[in-house]
């Protein structure tokens, strides 16, 4: 038996919030991507109700341009925890017209997500849903609350959020809202990394560094895959590469890198000049991308 | 990770002390820029036309903002040093905006009140330091910025100092838990490097004062108060007849084998075990989320509260405070809410408004009602007891928030006297 619990204090502040939403909400569902901070809220929502199961399902939107190491490493863990998953697929909403498939030299999928995303919190009726957004990825997420209520078409309007005050969270809301919760948004990208090595957490082994066919853009490593639209003039090389985030392969760039053990890539993160949303090209756009998006109800 | 102190600081300031620039310095000073924003914010000043870089374009966050050129809501920024994880909650200090201050300052331990060397202790630095008083913050820098264009000049410094210390005698605050600093952030003199043009000063530079903050010396200590938060009821084979009350500590220890006391109900019992996911502990600390399993059965849900025995909070139906007014609509007697203390709620009504209260320490007056951004007394009354200490006594336990029942908006936050 140890005999002194010290808080560590990120960790305790997210398992409180994972508590409250189980229990100030009665439909809560947490968004799933495959991603280091998905996978890390899992543990988190593990440790907040152990020795009980985790009292929510897992919802993953499907763009259907993941890395299979993603989907396959999803599977795995939600057998071994014995969780529950549901996916909804964007290429359905394609399909049924709700959203067209963009074309081009930057055509992404990500931004399709979010009509997927809102018919499944339609379909089933949640009133949570729990993200692994963080507020040090980007300017506009800085001011977001851990509680965010969305209206009826997901909007956030960021010019009348609920103050949060002291730990206090307020999650009353009226039918046909939500709230989007984010239990880690006072973690950095070095915080997830170490948490990750001092859990001993598995991730997807595409976050180490492996051998890829890539081809080069805008200063920026694209994956060579038939999902990514590539110039016949763009040559494809062979490089040893990871990624620092996992989304589509439509939108997420790659690093060189060699850390090929957690150790590795923890030390390379603690001496990175780059930030991590600097590897999302969805964000390259324009400067108020990300803002823009989440108005519409982006995660 | 956990080896790591983690200090959180509200930054108070005007639109023109020069706020975002300390902020952006502080990032640029410990290397928390990176690369790609650093270029945004070369490209950006280029772009103006500035010889310098700008670098408040690093915490001015959203289009508005780009627009109008201040900063309209709280925002969070986290660097780090070698020893430190910080977070600053970056609040406005436009005079509409004392919600957002106040919210900032809530979940912080120090507060950076800046002051622009030219103008000296203004009307907002009362309020900014009144409210740093109101919420009890451990520990309050003053820094007196914009000191390149005094010309670096001690006189400058002093009188400041002099003023602001005139103001503290108005308060109850602990003068020990104030200290001055005079800064460049434009220049990044005594932010990370002491300044040669200020030989003057001996003390520590800001980062070096904010990282010999001891952790201990910030948290409040109390007596221990468990709300129950969570009941966890596994219902599995190997855990049949497990009931486990989750929640966050605050104020105090609490010990395997201590008798305890559950509120409302009275009922006492002893702590069996103390737990964190699949590992048990003997002792656990204040701030900790954990889970406490008791000796005997005990009916226990929901805003429920597990005290020592020999330590039991007040318990009372009616209530005096002091509350700041969050949300556009005013707040007046006879107005019913929902008051969330904790995880806890139960039903409020204002029974009466004692007084606003002058956040330039100017004394008390009269009032109908309370409006956005006002401070002031008022008494409550409960559909049930609240099981509470006085703010100064234990922060947690002492403050609540009222939410309207139309809107559901969180409009009030209470300090219990």
């Amino acid at each position: 038996m140890s005999n002194l619990l010290i808080p560590n204090p990120k960790e305790a502040e997210s398992i409180h919030i994972l508590r409250e939403v189980a229990a100030q909400f009665e439909k809560p569902v947490l968004l799933f991507s495959g991603g280091k901070d998905s996978i890390t809220l899992v543990r988190l929502a593990q440790k907040a109700f152990y020795p009980a199961r985790i009292p929510f399902p897992l919802l993953h939107i499907d763009t259907g341009h993941n890395f299979p190491e993603t989907i396959q490493f999803r599977d795995q863990l939600v057998a071994e925890l014995g969780l529950e998953l549901i996916v909804r697929n964007v290429q359905d909403s394609i399909d049924q017209g709700k959203v067209t498939e963009e074309r081009g030299r930057y055509a992404s999928r990500n931004t399709l997500q979010t009509t997927t995303l809102l018919d499944a919190i339609e379909e089933f009726k949640f009133d949570a849903c729990i993200g692994g957004a963080r507020r040090d990825e980007e300017k506009a997420r800085a001011k977001e609350r851990v509680f965010s209520v969305r209206d009826d078409f997901g909007q956030w309007d960021e010019k009348n959020q609920r103050p949060e005050l002291f730990d206090m969270l307020n999650g009353k809301i009226h039918q046909g809202q939500n709230v989007r919760v984010f239990p880690i948004s006072n973690w950095t990208e070095l915080d997830v990394w170490e948490y990750i090595k001092t859990e001993n957490i598995e991730i997807p082994s595409i976050y180490f560094a492996h051998k890829r066919e890539v081809f080069f853009r805008d200063g920026l490593i694209w994956t060579a895959n038939e999902h990514v639209y590539r110039e016949n003039s763009e040559e494809v090389f062979e490089k040893m590469v990871r990624f620092r985030t996992v989304g589509d392969m439509t939108c997420t760039a790659a690093v060189l890198s060699e850390a090929e053990t957690l150790d590795a890539v923890v030390a390379e993160i603690r001496d990175s000049t780059i930030s991590e949303r600097g590897a999302r090209i969805d964000d390259k756009r324009s400067e108020a991308a990300m803002e823009k998006r989440k108005k519409v109800g982006y995660f | 990770m956990e080896s790591k102190k983690l200090i959180k600081i509200a930054t108070a300031g005007s639109v023109d002390d020069g706020k975002s620039t300390l902020i952006g310095r502080l990032l640029y000073d410990t290397k928390s820029l990176t690369t790609d924003k650093l270029e945004a914010i070369e490209k950006t000043s280029r772009k103006r036309g500035f010889d310098y870089l700008d670098f408040s374009l690093a915490t001015d966050g959203l289009v508005a903002e780009r627009e109008q050129g201040i900063t309209i809501d709280v925002a969070h920024i986290y660097f780090n040093t070698a020893k430190t994880n910080f977070v600053i909650a970056d609040t406005p200090g436009h005079v509409e905006y004392t919600r957002n201050m106040v919210t900032g300052a809530s979940t912080s331990q120090v507060a950076i009140i800046l002051i622009d060397a030219r103008k000296g202790v203004i009307e907002q630095t009362y309020r900014h330091f009144f409210i740093s008083n109101l919420l009890r913050i451990s520990h309050v820098v003053v820094a007196i910025n914009k000191m390149d264009l005094v010309d670096y000049d001690e006189d400058v410094y002093l009188k400041i100092k002099t003023d602001f210390e005139a103001l503290v005698e108005k308060s109850n605050f602990n003068t020990e838990q104030i200290t001055f600093i005079p800064i460049s952030a434009l220049k990044g003199e005594n932010i990370a490097k002491q300044s040669e043009l200020m030989p003057w000063f001996v003390g520590n530079t800001l980062l070096d004062h904010l990282e010999v903050l001891e952790t201990g010396d910030l948290q409040e200590s109390s007596v221990a108060r468990f709300p129950v938060q969570y009941v966890i009821r596994p219902k599995t084979e190997a855990f049949h007849d497990f009931r486990g009350f989750s929640g966050v500590l605050y104020g105090g220890n609490l010990n395997v084998g201590d008798e305890v006391t559950v509120l409302p109900s009275l009922t006492q019992s002893k702590i069996k075990s103390i737990s964190l996911f699949d590992q048990e502990y003997e002792v656990a600390t204040p701030g900790s989320s954990l889970t406490v399993t008791l000796e005997d059965e005990v009916n226990i849900s929901r805003g429920d509260m597990l005290v020592k025995s020999n330590e039991l909070p007040k318990s009372e139906k009616q209530i005096a405070a002091t509350i700041c007014q969050v949300n556009n609509k005013p707040l007046r007697v006879g107005d019913k809410f929902t008051l969330q203390h904790g995880v806890n709620r139960v039903l409020a009504k204002v029974d009466s408004i004692e007084s606003l209260i002058h956040t330039d320490f100017s004394g008390e007056e009269p009032t109908q009602q309370l409006k956005l951004n006002d401070i002031g007394k008022v008494n409550l009354r409960l559909s049930k007891p609240i099981h509470f200490d006085s703010y100064t006594e234990n922060k947690s336990n002492g403050s609540f928030i009222l939410i309207d029942e139309g809107s559901y908006d969180t409009v009030s936050v209470g300090f219990i006297e």
